[in-house]
This record gives structure tokens, C-alpha cells and sequence, in this order.
């Protein structure tokens, strides 16, 4: 659904499609290329809009992916190097935003929308629940034979 | 001279849509059914004056009047007819136009479906939908108005953004708006259900179609645009969380929850109030969506260039539908009876436990989007919610539902056996189950979850369709037998079939993704490289010329698993009006999955970047799409909902079905 928002490029510039990644960055480690692309696919492109830097081709990009794998290259772990790169440019690069004060009503919400859903039908269900399991009164048993023997007749 | 008729038709349809909400509301209120009655030819007469005017934007198109500043800005001489048209909706203005055109389209279909509806019903709920044709023929007219002259005229247009020239912007667009707007029938519906302050089975009855038809062409949208940024964009992604499609996504979960609390509404009269704001919640994030694409209020990937003024508009209208139709529902919902008592083990309850995780799911989209709007405005701190906070929210939320989907098909209404529905699932949960493990035994070292989401997939598609295969099959004797029973069965019964395998089918093509792979390598002629089972071989790039462009296109054998296949092209083009980069990705598909080429940039020595996917079974996430609105279709041209005249009087009467 990238479409949509093809359809509305007309008046911006836009970098063409191409590879993001290219040769002369991979790896000769085919496991640390892994790891790098994995790290790069969560970090984001900070001068496009919404890209990872694995997506990405601009030249900030590709300097960033370069630095993540200069880092792993010098034996940093996958945390050392995220931390790195939001040691220079702030949380704003993680696309997984961190869990903290700021952002702990953004994870909860939606757990916390499915279980206040679920409580509120559960206490909806006792009180619906109850009348329909009630018998018909004497009263109501014979106006009902009534209606029904009409209906035959 | 075109233009100033489309102009001019435009501001008439206007005028004609202000008719069209006032004077029906005041018939009825009034009592005078001459009045009451204006709608449906206002609603007609609307239709006829915007297309007109589409009519006329189109024509400039196709004569390349380059002194409308819209064709010079979006269009150039030398581009193919086809794409001279698509143009229209090409850019903002235009889109715009095509818009509001099926948002009138949607009034006048109102009007002419023969379907008897309360004339209360039929008056309020054009004059609901003619505010709205109000609010977007204004915002077109003052803000994006695609008939400015320009003086003097240039000799040639700028070109259509060569992103754009591809047969998808022919497609997507209408199909994505059909959906979109689609949903103001359903608004307009349950805002005048809460004006008459009276819902029933009728109204289900009357909206289903209409949120039938809106869904099922969403679907075919979202997954046509997801399907051409794939094979356009050159990343070989299909899905990316970006805010304009997260955009569309909302009110297609929203449409989904609405119509599976319609079908609770019709056959139990149950859910209505939850129904109604529900379908004022649809369309509430269909404008969302044209507010979120159109002011550029978020950074996407691409939106258009922030208009201050047009954003503000729309926020206008935005806060005047949403905040008076919820006004209106805090108003006169308790005024609404609720019927339809269920056992806590039912269809019904099914339902709702189907209506709760989707209206989460659709809850999650929608705060993952806005929260670091939000969060900057209050703090002014920036953050990025991307693919993985959705990848670790939405699908949690959505593999219960899915997992609940088989069971809940066969429970019956008002009071169900959950353990007999568990039971008739064990056939397909077993089918799911063996499947999944035959993967972990013959697939050594590969991902662990994707065999699990074939299994879950596998269970939905058989689940699906075991519940009709049960009622046909049933007692039966004979093939005869089970043939006329098969077509006894409502359309709604096997259009809900396809409908849930569709989502099985995709899910298996989403669950593959992870079996994909990929290479990177600079080729020289006659260089190979090689990717999953595929194998590319760089044969010849030759420079050709194309109508408004030229290209390098780079040929290449491709063998697959030992066996040749028909040589496939990737392409690196430079659009010349722009002077714009293109690439072109080369796609063979074997079977549903694909190679996947693209091309990246030479090096001094003569090679040329190359990056070559293997994507199995790929295809099967946009079959799921097709299948699924495949569904929505089929269910439309049930007797019960169906739009047009009556066919047959005398089609021999269904088998009365509780189910569906």
C-alpha cells in the first residue's frame, strides 16, 4: 500500500527506487552482514520520512550502515550498537520506540483496550444474561398457549 | 471551454448538494412528502453535474491543455493515452475530483436502489450524505481547484510523476476510494437512524449491502496498492506500516467489525448502538485518512507538499462530521431499545469477541500512528513508531481472533455448544496441526514461526469452508442430493466461506515472507548470481527509448532449480520531462512465489548492482485479498441484499438458514 502515498508524490522530490544496500557494504561475515541487516531495518532514516536506513538510499543512510557495521566489525554486540547510534541521534532513529515514561501509554494501550473491552462485556453478559435465562410466568405461560393456539386456528 | 462548463458544473453541483441536504429534512419535518421527496432527484442531479465536470477535467486532459495549471503541472504531451487519463487522479486537485465523484455516485445510488426504504430513512439519509458532498465540493472548490487557468500557458506540461505512470494508478485509486467514500453510505444511514431515533432489523437490513460493497472494494485497494509497491517501488516489500497506509488500513478494520455486527444486528437485533457508532466510526477514519494524506500533518514517505490551508479545511470538516455525529449519538443512543438477548456462549458472542479484537487491532493502528504527533506537541520529545512496535501489537492481537475465527463460524446462534463447535473445528485444527509439523520435519534450520502461521493459515481455510461442507454434504445421499443442497445455501453462507479463507490464504503468504531470500552483487555480462532457488545471469543491457522516457533495460537468463525459465528484464529508466530516475523490477513468478531483480547503479568497470529475492509463495498474500472480496462479492448478490431490481420474481424461495 506504498501506492497510495506514490499517488500523492507529485509535488515532492523524491530519491528513485534502487537498492538501498549496495554490494561494496556487505559484509564478508555472512552472520555479522545478518546482524547488520537486522539492525538496520530498525533504524530509521532520519533525513527521509519513513524509511530504515536498510531501505533507504540516501547518502546519510548508507553512512549509517556503514557505522553499524564498522561497529560490529570491531566486536561492539547488537545493543552496543543501537545504543551508539542513539547515543548520537536520540530515540527519534529507534523505529521500535524504547519502553519509558513517554511512551508506556503507547505499548499499553492496546492491551489494555482488548482487556477493558473484555471486562466490560463480561459484566454486560452477566446482567443480559439473566433475564433470558428466566421462565415464563404462569401468567405469561398461558397467554402464550393462547397466541399460539390463534395462530393454529 | 471545457474547463469553464466543468468549472461551472462544480459550483452547481454545490448549490444542488445544499438542496439536497436541507429540503428533504424539512419535508419530513414539515409532513410535506413533495418536499421529503426532493432528495433522491438532487441526489441524481448532483451525480450527473460532477461527473460532468469529471468529464470535463478528463477532456483537457486527453487535448494536453496545457493552460489549465492542472494538466501542465501533471501531464506532457508525449505520454500515452492511458496515462494521460490516469493523470486526472494523479495529483491532489484531481484525486480530489474523483473523490467527491463517488461520493455523489454513492448518493445517486441511494436514490435509484430500488429497495423499498422508510421514506424517513430514505430522505434523512441523503440528506446526511448530501452534507457531506457539501463539505467536499466546497473544499475542492475553494482550496484544490483543478480548473485554474494559467497565463500565459506554458508549450508543455511537467509530466506525470514517472512513480506514477504505471498501470496501478488506473486501478488502485478508484477502487481505494470506491471503499473509502463507500463508507459515507453507512454514516449517512446511521446518522439518520439517531435523527428518527428508530434502528431495527430493517436498517441492518438496508446498510449491509452498502458496507458490503465498501469493504469488499477497500480490500481490492488496499491489496492492489500493496501489490504495486511491490513490484514498483523496487525493495520488494509489500507492506510497511507507513502512516498513509495505516491510513486506509483503520476504516478497513472498522468496516470489517461493522460488517460482522450488522449480521448480529439483522438476524437478532442485538449490538445496535454498538452498530451505529460503529459505522460513524468507519467513516469517521475514512476522513482521518484524507486528512492524514492530504495536510501532511505526518511525515510519510510521500504525502503531498503541506498545504496549511487545505489541512485546515479538512480539519474543519473533520471536527464538524466526527464531533457532530458522536454529539448526535451521545444524544439519542440511549433513546435506542436494545433487543436480542444471547447466551455468553453464541454466534452472537462470537461476534463480539470478533467486533472487540478488531476494534483493538483497529484502536492500536490508529494510537501507534498518532501517539508521536501527540508526544511532540505535549513534550516536544520525537519518537518513531515503525514496523516493529506494530509487528509486536497488532499481531498478537490478531492471532487470537484468527484462532477463535473456525469456532466461532460453526457455533449457532442465541446459545451455542462450545464444545461441539471445538469439536467440528478438529478436523481442520489437525490438518493446521500436521501441517506445521511435516514443515518442521523436512524444513531443518529455517524460521520457527512462519511454519506455525502455514499451520494457523492451513486451519483457517479448512475451517472456513467445513461449516458449509457440513451442510452440504450432511445427511446426503448422492451427488445429485448434495448439489441442490449446495445450492440451496445462501450466497451470504458461501460468500462468509470465502471471505475467512481468503484471510487463511493470506496468511499462509505472509507466513512465507520468512523463507525469502536474498542477494546482492555487482554483474558484469555474463555474470551470475544466485538467491534461494533461483539463479540470474547477466545476458545483455541495451539502451532503448520509450515513448516519454529512455531506459537501460539489462536482460537476464534465469534458471530455477536447474530448469530454464523464460529470460526476465529489470529496467533503469530516466523520465526525460523530469529528468527523474526510475527503476523498473524484473519479476518471473514459478508457481506463486516470484524472483524478484532490481537494479541498482554501474561502477566504473561496467557492472551493474544487482539485488535478486526468492519469494515463495508470495502471490498468496494478494490471492488471500482477492479471495476474500471474492467473498464480499458473492455475499452482495444474496437475494436478501441485493442493490439493484429484482431479477427473477419467481426464484424458487431459499432454505430457510439461521446460519450464515
Amino acid at each position: 500500500m506504498r501506492a497510495l502515498p506514490l499517488l500523492l508524490v507529485a509535488s515532492l522530490a523524491v530519491s528513485a527506487p534502487v537498492l538501498a544496500v549496495q554490494p561494496n557494504e556487505v559484509l564478508k561475515d555472512q552472520a555479522l552482514e545478518q546482524r547488520a541487516r537486522q539492525i538496520s531495518s530498525g533504524l530509521r532514516c532520519l533525513v527521509c520520512q519513513n524509511q530504515s536506513i536498510d531501505d533507504s538510499d540516501a547518502p546519510l543512510a548508507r553512512d549509517l550502515r556503514i557505522l553499524v557495521r564498522e561497529r560490529l566489525v570491531a566486536g561492539d554486540n547488537d545493543k552496543a550498537v543501537i545504543d551508539f547510534v542513539v547515543a548520537r541521534y536520540g530515540d527519534f532513529v529507534l523505529l521500535r520506540p524504547p519502553m519509558n515514561a513517554r511512551t508506556i501509554a503507547l505499548w499499553a494501550a492496546p492491551f489494555l483496550i482488548v482487556l477493558f473491552g473484555a471486562v466490560f462485556l463480561w459484566r454486560r453478559r452477566n446482567r443480559a444474561a439473566a433475564p433470558a435465562d428466566a421462565t415464563l410466568t404462569a401468567e405469561e405461560q398461558r397467554r402464550l398457549d393462547d397466541l399460539l393456539r390463534d395462530e393454529r386456528g | 471551454m471545457f474547463v469553464e462548463i466543468g468549472h461551472f458544473a462544480l459550483a452547481l453541483a454545490l448549490g444542488v448538494a445544499v438542496v439536497q441536504t436541507i429540503v428533504p429534512l424539512w419535508g419530513v419535518s414539515r409532513n410535506d412528502p413533495a418536499l421529503a421527496s426532493v432528495g433522491p432527484a438532487a441526489a441524481i442531479a448532483c451525480f450527473l453535474l460532477v461527473a460532468l465536470s469529471f468529464g470535463c477535467l478528463m477532456a483537457s486532459y486527453v487535448v494536453s491543455d496545457f493552460s489549465v495549471e492542472n494538466v501542465a503541472a501533471n501531464s506532457h504531451s508525449t505520454q500515452p493515452l492511458i496515462y494521460k487519463l490516469t493523470s486526472v487522479w494523479g495529483n491532489h486537485e484531481g484525486s480530489m475530483l474523483l473523490w467527491v465523484l463517488i461520493l455523489v455516485l454513492f448518493g445517486a445510488l441511494v436514490a435509484l436502489s430500488r429497495r423499498s426504504l422508510p421514506t424517513r430513512l430514505r430522505a434523512g439519509t441523503l440528506a446526511a450524505q448530501g452534507s457531506v458532498s457539501v463539505a467536499f465540493l466546497a473544499f475542492t472548490l475553494l482550496t484544490s481547484n483543478p480548473f485554474r487557468r494559467l497565463v500565459p500557458a506554458p508549450g508543455e506540461g511537467q509530466d506525470l510523476n514517472p512513480i506514477l505512470q504505471d498501470l496501478g494508478l488506473a486501478i488502485h485509486p478508484p477502487l481505494l476510494y470506491v471503499g473509502y467514500v463507500g463508507f459515507s453510505i453507512t454514516y449517512a444511514f446511521a446518522v439518520a437512524a439517531l435523527i428518527e431515533g428508530k434502528i431495527d432489523a430493517v436498517w441492518a437490513r438496508a446498510v449491509r449491502p452498502w458496507t458490503l460493497l465498501a469493504w469488499t472494494f477497500l480490500t481490492l485497494g488496499i491489496a492492489m496498492g500493496s501489490y504495486w509497491a511491490y513490484y514498483e517501488l523496487g525493495w520488494g516489500g509489500w507492506w510497511f506500516w507507513d502512516p498513509v497506509e495505516n491510513a486506509s488500513l483503520m476504516p478497513w478494520l472498522a468496516g470489517t467489525a461493522l460488517i460482522h455486527s450488522t449480521v448480529v444486528m439483522e438476524k437478532r437485533d442485538a449490538l445496535k448502538v454498538w452498530t451505529i457508532l460503529l459505522a460513524i466510526l468507519t467513516f469517521s477514519l475514512s476522513l482521518l485518512g484524507t486528512f492524514i494524506v492530504r495536510s501532511g500533518v505526518l511525515t510519510s514517505v510521500h504525502s503531498f507538499a503541506s498545504d496549511p490551508q487545505r489541512g485546515l479545511f479538512i480539519l474543519g470538516i473533520l471536527i464538524a462530521f466526527i464531533g457532530g455525529s458522536l454529539a448526535l449519538f451521545a444524544w439519542r443512543a440511549p433513546l435506542l431499545k436494545q433487543g436480542g438477548l444471547f447466551a455468553p456462549v453464541s454466534r452472537e458472542s462470537a461476534l463480539v469477541v470478533n467486533n472487540l479484537f478488531l476494534a483493538t487491532a483497529c484502536a492500536t493502528v490508529f494510537i501507534g500512528t498518532l501517539y508521536p504527533l501527540v508526544l511532540e506537541m505535549v513534550t516536544g520529545d520525537k519518537i518513531s513508531v515503525g514496523p516493529p512496535f506494530f509487528n509486536a501489537t497488532f499481531v498478537p492481537l490478531l492471532v487470537p481472533l484468527l484462532l477463535l475465527l473456525p469456532i466461532g463460524q460453526t457455533l449457532a446462534w442465541k446459545r451455542g455448544d462450545l464444545l461441539g463447535a471445538a469439536q467440528r473445528c478438529q478436523v481442520a485444527f489437525g490438518l493446521g496441526v500436521i501441517t506445521t509439523l511435516a514443515i518442521f520435519a523436512f524444513v531443518r534450520g529455517g524460521p520457527v514461526l512462519a511454519p506455525l502461521g502455514i499451520g494457523l493459515g492451513v486451519f483457517l481455510v479448512v475451517g472456513a469452508f467445513w461449516e458449509v461442507g457440513e451442510r452440504v454434504v450432511g445427511r446426503a445421499s448422492g451427488a445429485a442430493a448434495m448439489l441442490s443442497r449446495a445450492k440451496g445455501l445462501p450466497r451470504s453462507a458461501w460468500g462468509t466461506a470465502l471471505g475467512h479463507a481468503g484471510v487463511g490464504i493470506s496468511v499462509i503468504g505472509i507466513a512465507a515472507v520468512a523463507w525469502g531470500t536474498e542477494s546482492i552483487g555487482m554483474l558484469k555480462v555474463g555474470e551470475s548470481l544466485t538467491s534461494g532457488r533461483y539463479t540470474v545471469t547477466l545476458e545483455a543491457v541495451t539502451p532503448r527509448t520509450g515513448p516519454n522516457y529512455r531506459e537501460d533495460a539489462a536482460r537476464f537468463r534465469i534458471v530455477a532449480d536447474g530448469r530454464e525459465l523464460q529470460p526476465v528484464e529489470a529496467m533503469k529508466r530516466i523520465y526525460t520531462a523530469r529528468a527523474m530516475p526510475t527503476t523498473e523490477a524484473g519479476i518471473r513468478t514459478v508457481g506463486l512465489g516470484q524472483a524478484y531483480i532490481s537494479l541498482g547503479e554501474p561502477d566504473d568497470s561496467g557492472a551493474i548492482a544487482v539485488k535478486l529475492h526468492d519469494k515463495p509463495l508470495i502471490l498468496l498474500i494478494w490471492i488471500g485479498a482477492l479471495v476474500m472480496a471474492a467473498g464480499g462479492a458473492l455475499s452482495l448478490t444474496d437475494r436478501r441484499y441485493r442493490l439493484a431490481a429484482p431479477r427473477r420474481t419467481s426464484a424458487p424461495a431459499a432454505l430457510p438458514q439461521a446460519a450464515e
